[in-house]
Order: C-alpha cells, then sequence, then structure tokens
C-alpha cells in the first residue's frame, strides 16, 4: 500500500513536471490525419525546353520570354553566337489549380503554338499515398510561314503539328526531382517521303538544388524514331534556375535552337560533340489576376 | 444503499454544476491564427483556421500547434516560397507553444467576464525554441472561454532567413494572432 502512495506521488511529480509538454502530445492526438502533396517539383513549368509537371496556379498568369542564341561555335565574329536570336512569347493562364492553357508565337517558321496543360494525379503521402505527378500535355504549333511552293494545292492542316506528352514527376527529396516524358509528335506534312510523320522520344530531366533559390536543370529527348534518330541529334539541355520571389530565371545552354516541341524534339540537327551549342534563357514572371480566398 | 444515491446525486450535481471538476481540460482545434507582414512595397497575410490549442483550467498550462502548410496566402507563390524556402515546412511542419498562464489566481474561467492573461512558454518556430511571454485576453460568455492574443516575431529570432532580393517586401518583424474558442 505505502509502495502504491509513493509510486503514484512520483507519477504526480514527474506529471506536473512535464505537464506543458504533455499538453503539446495531447494536441499531436488531436491531428486529423494530413495528406501532403508534394509542392515545387520543380522552379519552373520549363524544366529547360519543355514542359515541367509545374503549372500556374488557378487566376495565376505566366508570361515567358524566352531568347535562343546562335552556336557558340561562329566564333568571335558572331560573338559565339549572340549575334543572332530566336525568340518566343509565351502566355501561360491556370483555369484551375490542375488545367492551364498557353499560347505562343516564336520566330522560329513563325510558329503560333497552343496547348493544354492537365494535371491528373499528385505525388502525396500521409493519409494518401501516391508516389508521382502526373499531367499531359496537348500541343499545336502552326507553322506561318508563306507557301515554298503557291502553284502547289496548299492546306491549311499542312501548317500543323501536334504534341503529346505525359508528365511523369517525382520529387524525391527536398532537392531532387526527376520527371520522365514520354513524347509523341505528329507532322502533318515533312519534308520528303521517307521521313514519318510520328516521332516518339522518351524525355528525362531532373533538377538538383543548390540551395533555396538556385538549382541545376538537366534535359534530354531520346529519339525512338529509327529515321529521326538517324538523321537528327537528341536535345540535350543544361541549365541553371534562377528564383527571385515573382521571376524565375533560367539560364541554359542546348544543342537547341527552337522553342516549339515539334522542332526541338524531333528536328535538332545541332550536335554537342561539335560544339553546335546555344546559349539561351527563359525569364518567367508570375501576375496574380485574381485574389484567392 | 443510501451512500450509492447519495455519491450519484452529488456527481450528477457536480456535473450540471461546473463542467470544469471534471473537465480540467478545454480544446479547440479550429483556431484561428494569422500573421501579417507590413513593409512600404507589400502587405502580406498568411491565415490558418486549423489551430489546436489546449489550456488545462487548473493549472493554467497552454499549448498551441500549428501546422505551417495549413496557412493560406492571397497568392499561390507567396504560399509556395513561403513553405519552401522560409519555412522549410517539410523539416519543420509544425509551431508550437507551450506554456502556462502565470496570473491565473487573477482569473475565474468559471466567471463570465474580460481577463488580462499574462502567459510565458516556450514558442517553437521554424525548429528554434524561444523562451517568450506576452499578454492575451481571455472573455469569458456563458461558460465559454475564448482567447485572443497579438504579439510580434523576429524572423532573425528563429532562424527564418530572406533572401535579398524580396528582403524590401518582407517585414523583419512579422505580427502575429491568435483568435480560438475552447470547447
Amino acid at each position: 500500500m505505502k509502495n502504491l502512495i509513493t509510486l503514484l506521488l512520483s507519477l504526480m511529480w514527474v506529471g506536473s513536471l512535464n505537464a506543458q509538454e504533455d499538453l503539446l502530445q495531447e494536441l499531436e492526438g488531436l491531428e486529423e490525419p494530413q495528406t501532403n502533396y508534394a509542392y515545387a517539383t520543380f522552379k519552373s513549368i520549363r524544366i529547360v525546353n519543355g514542359h515541367s509537371i509545374e503549372m500556374p496556379a488557378a487566376n495565376e498568369l505566366q508570361v515567358v520570354i524566352s531568347h535562343r542564341f546562335g552556336r557558340i561555335n561562329e566564333g568571335a565574329s558572331e560573338l559565339f553566337g549572340l549575334d543572332q536570336a530566336n525568340i518566343r512569347l509565351g502566355l501561360e493562364y491556370g483555369l484551375t489549380d490542375w488545367l492551364e492553357v498557353g499560347v505562343g508565337r516564336s520566330n522560329v517558321r513563325k510558329t503560333y503554338d497552343g496547348f493544354l496543360k492537365l494535371r491528373l494525379l499528385r505525388q502525396s503521402e500521409g493519409e494518401r499515398n501516391f508516389p508521382v505527378t502526373v499531367s499531359y500535355v496537348s500541343g499545336i504549333m502552326v507553322n506561318t510561314l508563306p507557301w515554298r511552293d503557291e502553284t502547289r494545292d496548299n492546306l491549311f492542316s499542312s501548317r500543323l503539328s501536334f504534341n503529346h506528352q505525359v508528365l511523369i514527376a517525382r520529387k524525391f527529396s527536398e532537392s531532387f526531382s526527376l520527371q520522365v516524358t514520354p513524347t509523341l509528335i505528329h507532322r502533318n506534312l515533312v519534308e520528303t517521303i521517307e521521313e514519318p510523320n510520328d516521332v516518339l522520344a522518351l524525355g528525362v530531366g531532373f533538377r538538383q538544388k543548390l540551395n533555396s533559390s538556385l538549382s541545376i536543370n538537366v534535359e534530354y529527348f531520346h529519339l525512338l524514331t529509327e529515321y529521326t534518330a538517324d538523321n537528327f541529334e537528341p536535345s540535350l539541355s543544361i541549365g541553371l534556375d534562377i528564383e527571385t520571389g515573382g521571376h524565375v530565371f533560367q539560364l541554359f545552354f542546348s544543342n537547341a535552337q527552337a522553342m516549339t516541341e515539334n522542332l526541338f524534339v524531333a528536328e535538332t540537327t545541332g550536335s554537342w560533340g561539335q560544339g553546335d551549342i546555344h546559349f539561351g534563357f527563359n525569364v518567367n514572371r508570375v501576375f496574380n489576376l485574381k485574389k484567392n480566398r | 444503499m443510501n451512500k450509492i444515491v447519495c455519491i450519484l446525486i452529488t456527481s450528477i450535481a457536480l456535473m450540471a454544476t461546473g463542467q470544469q471538476v471534471f473537465a480540467q481540460k478545454i480544446m479547440t482545434r479550429t483556431g484561428h491564427i494569422w500573421f501579417s507582414s507590413h513593409t512600404p512595397i507589400e502587405d502580406i497575410e498568411a491565415h490558418n483556421h486549423q489551430a489546436m490549442s489546449v489550456l488545462n483550467t487548473q493549472s493554467g498550462d497552454v499549448a498551441f500547434a500549428v501546422l505551417i502548410k495549413g496557412f493560406q496566402f492571397e497568392k499561390a507563390l507567396m504560399q509556395e516560397h513561403f513553405n519552401e524556402k522560409y519555412m522549410e515546412s517539410d523539416t519543420y511542419p509544425k509551431s508550437t507553444f507551450a506554456g502556462s498562464i502565470t496570473n491565473l489566481s487573477d482569473i475565474s474561467l468559471d466567471k463570465d467576464g474580460e481577463y488580462t492573461a499574462q502567459a510565458k512558454g516556450t514558442l517553437t518556430i521554424h525548429g528554434v525554441g524561444k523562451e517568450v511571454e506576452t499578454t492575451g485576453m481571455l472573455t469569458v460568455t456563458e461558460g465559454k472561454v475564448m482567447l485572443k492574443a497579438n504579439f510580434p516575431v523576429e524572423l532573425a529570432d528563429y532562424e527564418i532567413n530572406i533572401p535579398s532580393v524580396v528582403r524590401d517586401n518582407i517585414a523583419k518583424t512579422i505580427n502575429i494572432s491568435i483568435d480560438l474558442s475552447y470547447e
């Protein structure tokens, strides 16, 4: 009996000592199970040239200004490619948190492009667990150069190319994310009879954060269609993302100089081995068109 | 037999008159905690309506916990940067306060009224715990206890680093407000 009282008393003493900590523990018991969705898998809506699974939030507008300079191996007289530049102006808007629409205009073949990006699944842990984020991109590109041969029976449909991509990404850790991007490009009209209309490619991209504002990004599109793989180069880009509040600056080197999928995936001619490397950048600015809440 | 009836009646009477005799702890998990940052360039505000708190009405011990990811900003991008870059909420998912009301003798929580409560304890933000003292307002209406408080927090005290490019947009001292009613 005496022992029991001592035990109880000592328990009470320990209890009062840790009362505040105990209260915190009690609060933990009150917590409802949470589902934590992966966020900030990439800094930008592009890994380099290609789409990342990031997208504008609902009612958010992103203005993307992209430049690709000439080839570095053109030497000093061309200021290592800086004398010449390709440009794309793009707008991307979040209709909802899981659906965005984008448009752009690039000077390469005077191309207008439009696309939808739809997020299908989200990486999450906690109450709901899912290993990857999956999005689907469907795009159309319109070449608006004057017809090469006016005497032919030229159809508008001949100007069109299409891009279908499934983006599968995982944020492995706070600093490392990887994306695999199966890609199908369809050209309604191709240059020669041997050239296939459909080009399959497998994109792989990753980012490694250096600190909270900087990351290294690498993007590679492996060509799976034989003819294209034999006659063109796979695009490989290596760059740095710099994030500053509402802007993301992406600076990189790439063997691709075009900014639409039909060209940089399926028609890249530059070779890293021969120094056909282009310096380029994307500037990304976020505008909030409507306040949330 | 009489004894048992006596005990029963007493306990029922106690239950009816003073819930606190049995339940010394009152709690909530729908507390409202928000913070604001004011600079000439930008005003930023974020709200969390799922703050949890428990108050021991006998000892005056009080605890708060709030999930950092539950703070809602006007701009999604701000919310992302807040979690990813400043609060590192994957590493430090929660902010807590554990302490006690030091002037509990001046407060009678079973009587309607407004009381100024002084609290002292450890505030943990971004994984850094600091001893703090602050005052709050306890309001009792029809047995229901409500708490309002307001206090400043220096970001540097909690090792929250703001990069130089946005240093003018985010105040060095953030004002934190609490408004909750215990059940």
